[in-house]
């Protein structure tokens, strides 16, 4: 355990300072692997503590998007506050699905369907708005301001995701050790007797819908400001969510670390799949891989790999 | 709508209520005819889950490798997908029973968070896989039936999916009839019904599970190839596949064999007809917008819970 | 006089066809045991789901400490000081055993640090204090029952409903959870037990109430009841001793 520690703390130390080293290439590998996490972490809340698998998660990372870009295109509003008006938007469509889902009780795989829904009702309705573009989705053109979340210099973005990883893992080490994460896990593990025990499950539930959402919401900025286009296929598909879900689930949901194991699993073998497989012609295969590993870790990991590393520094350590 | 307060005018030019009158019928046919391919879709998800209590993720992607089947068999052997959607249907089959046997048997107990990541995993696997084998490009399989057509008044039938209809049909009546009428089939209903209680009047459930699992994946196999010649389909089809099936029990009842059967028809009518009055998009917002609805007000569906 | 802790009046309770709990009246005064016994399938489980929220009744009127409190969510139930265990114990598997009282202590003691130091003096009380850390799922059933115990106790009830928290035990393990009972009541808690255990819940009880078909059949000291006349054609007619209730 003390040695695992240690290796956090070294990556740690040997974060900030990896991109002046790496080919362009690798810093890419890196941004995207920061920012998934952070995404994972998000969903982590909802999806890992709580137990309430959503699969409709784009749709936030969707709403954050279009809303903090729309604002800087059409009202010049800078990202850095759309980022906050974005994730209060996402914030609003998370409590609505969550108030209806959870008033009606819908548990599991009806739960599942209805986030699916009503993500794929905002990429339809995206699709057809004209106003925020269409099918053909929005371009921001490249100014190079950071005020208006822009850098010259790929490793500003590395720095910036690596921030909203560092800060969302933060917000999870806080909560898990609060009333709100105890009592989210406690729902997750059953929730009736959650109430027998006095939590407020609804409530606690819908609380945890509000703050995943938000967090996802507030990452949809990144997405757009680094990738400077959006899509609402792209944008508001299942493949996003189901992007998501994979990394908080392999990584182990419902832990600290676990969105952040899952993304460096994960996301560089996406990079590597998107670059070389793709031109090979093998453009499905990473999601073979995902698929793969998903069914691995629940036949054999049901807790993810978090749990499993953990369990193994300790059998080395005793 | 509602909240308008206003009575709607409703005055069509006589002209414009004729040709709508043939739309509107000739959507009513298409959409029955198609409907025959959602009931069996439908029948394989709802036996699966109704036996089980798992929900078939890989239920779409299932479909596209059948359809895959069917283009195979029809580009290397010649053989017509009316002949090979039997083989397809079989190979299917077999991939549903390893798919039981192999993942889904160990955790058939666990929380049902545990299964639907397991089913996602296994859908991401052959959607993908399917990618990687036959490429994005959209395929269609050959039929000698296809470009046949019959004319019913002012409305015309295409051959092939007058054929696909029926042979679904049969399909799903063969299926309730061996659910009725033979021992597995009673076994399976008995497992449906009451788990625990078909275990102590000595139904083998693992064999039931594994019968259920074969047949649903093989309902959609057959689904999928039998759509083949007139259905242009890529590998991301199964995904929308899959929430087309999942749209239908839920109206239907999960579980519920005639909840799917009719379930399919009505979506596929009210498909059918939404692409007479909307734009394609608009339509898939209607359906998605019908299953919220239906989750929250009603999320037994209009049959219950019961495999009956 | 001062009213009752705990005032049931008229509660019925129907599924389907089968009427579950038909026109049901008792009291708990504070500071008593009251064993709650009856046949198989007598509706006294059902009972509890109705008293703790659960369950929406039919009919009736359930008045805790002067309060109507038929209908309310359990959390509410449960804030206002009434606590109940599960028959089939509802251990939060994936927890450790003192991360599972603490999720009851957080009721009254918002501060994890607080909540988590009273979890652990509630689980030195029914004596899982070295299993702390382990997480629930590997408790054996004895252990789990005292679990599930100590994730009420740490709600601080006024009114602790126990449902068979001696089924499946040990007589030795029966022994110490009657004295854990029995101590809990010491410290003027009341409770309400559904036991089949029949030696235990007469020396624990005060008083019985006992149910049949979802009625109250009989009521009274425990000697008195099991001479009743009804009591025992209703044990007689049922003579299989476990409680298969609707929950």
């Amino acid at each position: 355990m003390r040695w695992a520690a240690l290796g956090a703390v070294a990556v740690l130390l040997a974060l900030p300072v990896v991109p002046g080293l790496l080919p362009s290439y690798a810093v890419t590998v890196f941004t995207f692997t920061f920012f998934y996490a952070y995404l994972a972490q998000a969903w982590n809340v909802l999806g890992g503590y709580a137990g309430q698998l959503s699969a409709g998660h784009a749709a936030f990372v969707g709403v954050g998007a279009y809303t903090s870009a729309m604002l800087a295109l059409e009202a010049g509003l800078s990202p850095w506050l759309g980022m906050f008006v974005g994730g209060a938007l996402a914030a609003g469509l998370g409590a609505v699905i969550g108030f209806l889902g959870f008033r009606f009780g819908l548990r599991g795989f009806y739960f599942v369907l209805l986030t699916v829904a009503f993500a794929e009702v905002c990429r339809i309705v995206a699709l057809n708005t004209e106003a925020v573009g269409g099918a053909l989705g929005l371009y921001i053109t490249f100014t190079g301001n950071p005020a208006q979340f822009q850098f010259r210099d790929a490793r500003a973005y590395y720095y910036v995701a690596l921030g909203f990883m560092l800060a969302g893992t933060a917000l999870a080490a806080l909560m898990e050790r609060r009333r709100f994460g105890i009592y989210l896990a406690a729902i997750r593990e059953d929730e009736g007797a959650a109430e027998a025990a006095g939590v407020p499950t609804f409530r606690y539930k819908l609380l945890a819908m509000v703050v995943s959402s938000f967090l996802t919401g507030v990452g949809g900025t990144f997405y757009a400001f680094y990738l400077f286009s959006l899509q609402p296929n792209s944008v508001f598909g299942i493949p996003l969510s189901v992007e998501i879900i994979v990394r908080t689930v392999v990584g182990g949901g419902g832990t600290v670390l676990g969105p952040v194991v899952g993304s460096f699993i994960l996301s560089p073998l996406a990079e590597l799949s998107r670059f070389y497989f793709a031109e090979a012609g093998w453009s499905g295969a990473h999601l073979v891989v995902y698929g793969v590993l998903l069914v691995v870790v629940v036949l054999f990991f049901p807790q993810g790999a978090v749990p499993g590393l953990r369990r193994l520094a300790g059998r080395r350590a005793g | 709508m509602a909240g308008g307060g206003r009575p709607a005018e409703v005055r069509l030019p006589e002209a414009g209520a004729l040709i709508d009158a043939t739309l509107i019928g000739q959507g009513l046919l298409n959409g029955v005819l198609f409907g025959g391919v959602y009931s069996l879709m439908a029948v394989g998800l709802t036996l699966i889950f109704g036996v089980m209590r798992v929900i078939n993720f890989a239920h779409g992607d299932m479909m596209v490798w059948g359809m895959y089947l069917a283009w195979l068999l029809a580009t290397r052997l010649g053989l017509d997908p009316y002949l090979s959607f039997v083989l397809c249907a079989g190979a299917l089959f077999a991939l549903g029973v390893l798919v039981q046997r192999g993942l889904v048997d160990p955790i058939v107990d666990a929380p049902h968070e545990m299964q639907i990541l397991l089913m996602l995993g296994v859908a991401l696997v052959l959607e993908n896989s399917a990618l990687l084998a036959f490429g994005p490009e959209p395929q269609r399989v050959r039929s000698s039936l296809a470009l046949a057509t019959l004319w019913l008044g002012p409305l015309f039938i295409d051959v092939a999916r007058l054929v696909t209809f029926l042979v679904a049909a049969l399909l799903a009546g063969a299926l309730s009839l061996f659910l009725f009428r033979t021992d597995l089939g009673r076994a399976m209903r008995a497992a449906a019904d009451n788990i625990d209680g078909a275990r102590i009047i000595g139904v083998d459930v693992r064999r039931v599970y594994m019968a259920a699992f074969g047949i649903g994946a093989a309902c959609v196999g057959a689904a999928g190839a039998l759509t083949s010649p007139f259905l242009p389909f890529t590998p991301a089809l199964g995904l929308s596949a899959s929430v087309t099936s999942f749209n239908i029990v839920i109206i239907g009842g999960m579980g519920s064999l005639p909840g799917a059967f009719v379930g399919g028809l009505l979506v596929s009518v009210a498909e059918s007809l939404g692409a007479v009055f909307l734009s394609s998009s608009l339509k898939e917002l209607v359906s998605f917008s019908l299953l919220i609805l239906i989750l929250l007000l009603r999320p037994a569906g209009l049959f219950g819970r019961r495999l009956a | 006089m001062s009213a009752p802790l705990l005032a049931v009046r008229g509660l019925g309770k129907r599924f389907g066809g089968l009427q579950a709990v038909r026109d049901l009246s008792f009291t708990v005064a504070e500071g008593e045991m009251v064993g709650l016994i009856g046949p198989n399938g007598a509706g006294k489980t059902t009972v509890f789901a109705l008293l703790s929220g659960f369950l929406r009744p039919d009919t009736g009127e359930i008045r805790f400490r002067g309060r109507a409190i038929a209908g309310l969510p359990p959390h509410r139930v449960n804030a206002l000081g009434l606590a109940r265990t599960f028959q089939i114990v509802r251990p939060f598997p994936r927890l450790s055993v003192l991360r599972n009282v603490t999720v009851g202590a957080l009721a009254r003691h918002p501060d994890p640090v607080a909540a988590q130091r009273r979890a652990a003096a509630i689980l030195e009380e029914v004596g899982l204090a070295g299993k702390g850390d382990q997480p629930a799922a590997s408790l054996t059933l004895a252990e789990r029952k005292r679990l599930e115990l100590a994730r009420a106790l740490a709600t601080e009830p006024v009114l602790l409903l126990l449902d068979e928290v001696m089924a499946g035990l040990t007589p030795a393990e029966t022994e110490r959870i009657v004295a854990l009972v029995r101590a809990i009541n010491g410290r003027g808690i009341s409770v309400v037990l559904i036991e089949h255990v029949m030696r235990a819940v007469m020396s624990l009880s005060s008083r019985l109430v006992v149910l049949n078909h979802g009625e109250r059949i009989a009521e009274g000291r425990p000697e008195a009841v099991a001479s009743d006349p009804r009591v025992i054609e209703a044990y007689l007619g049922e003579p299989r001793a476990d409680d298969a209730a609707p929950a």
